[in-house]
């Protein structure tokens, strides 16, 4: 009976341990950005390519940036998020509009509707290499500061937005 | 006037057609070799078992463009690393760091090792002595009767 009892455990701990490694996302690469200032980027307007817009813009908002593209297919999924998050008007939304084509992209926004006050044009990506974006879409939470406080790697859905976003965003603006 | 005006014009545009072409070729071989051994440091996040000298994904490209413009302004391979690791953690590096939090990564293997071998040692040297194949008269006896038996059954 005894000698059981040890290769039991073993196995009932390697089971527990496969188990959970079984329900972890490798996707998921936690951020060395989050507590790290927002790199810096001043990249051309979607819409009015003429004009830039810079994270310093932001400071003293908490705010939302989004990375979207028109090839992205998660982006589809995660639209009405996004719509809905800026219907309710809690936190500014602005978009990235990654390594896309512009007149994709505007498309894509005249389509399905826009959520965002605007978006940015970073053409070659290489804003996206400073933010770490590896799998479109991608969310940034940052905050007064212009700090970035938590990052989403895929699609938001109903529930993250409502359990992480929202509450750290409120969490954030009393700060 | 208006003729070598059209041909600066020209010359202008070509220069910049070209210089747009060249730049993600292999224009100089000895820098090429460094992106590559660089970038096969490096994982690629989106194919995540592949090196960003391995992958045509289009993140990998960007990546070792990266590299490579960096190398141009002269920045060193660990300022490059460095670059990475800032953007993506250490999860880009192939050879994980030695850090406080990836011990069991590192010395896990050997932990898991040293484990069987003493487990090993413990059994092996637990049966010796339950195998006594020393036989007292009587066990000697009854094999020889047995031997003998099994002969007279052949014949």
């Amino acid at each position: 009976m005894n000698r059981f009892v040890v290769p039991l455990a073993i196995f009932a701990a390697l089971i527990a341990l496969l188990g959970v490694g079984l329900t972890l996302n490798p996707r998921e690469v936690p951020s060395p950005l989050i507590g790290k200032p927002a790199p810096h980027f001043e990249l051309p307007q979607l819409h009015e390519t003429a004009k830039t817009f810079t994270e310093k813009d932001m400071l003293g908002k908490v705010w939302v940036l989004n990375v979207w593209a028109s090839w992205c297919v998660s982006c589809r999924e995660e639209h009405p998020v996004l719509l809905d998050l800026a219907a309710s008007g809690a936190v500014p939304l602005y978009g990235l509009n990654y390594k896309d084509k512009r007149e994709d992209g505007l498309a894509w926004l005249k389509g399905m509707g826009d959520p965002y006050r605007l978006s940015i044009y970073d053409f070659d990506g290489k804003v996206g290499i400073d933010y770490g974006v590896y799998g479109v879409p991608e969310t940034y939470v940052i905050d007064k500061l212009g700090v970035i406080r938590y990052k989403r790697i895929g699609p938001l859905t109903p529930q993250i937005v409502k359990e992480k976003v929202l509450p750290l965003v409120q969490e954030l603006g009393r700060a | 006037m208006l003729r070598s005006l059209a041909f600066l014009l020209l010359a202008a545009t070509f220069s910049w057609a070209l210089a747009k072409d060249a730049a993600p070729a292999a224009v100089d071989p000895a820098l090429e070799q460094r992106v590559m051994t660089l970038a096969s440091e490096l994982r690629c996040l989106v194919c995540q078992n592949q090196t960003i000298a391995d992958s045509n994904a289009p993140l990998a490209e960007d990546l070792r463009n990266q590299v490579r413009e960096k190398m141009r302004q002269g920045s060193s391979d660990s300022e490059i690393l460095a670059y990475m690791v800032a953007r993506y953690g250490d999860f880009v590096l192939y050879r994980p760091p030695f850090k406080l939090t990836t011990v069991l990564l590192w010395f896990g293997p050997l932990l898991l090792l040293a484990g069987g071998f003493l487990v090993l040692v413990r059994r092996v040297l637990r049966r010796r002595p339950e195998q006594d194949l020393e036989m007292n008269a009587s066990e000697r006896k009854r094999a020889a009767e047995l031997l003998a038996g099994n002969e007279a059954e052949r014949r």
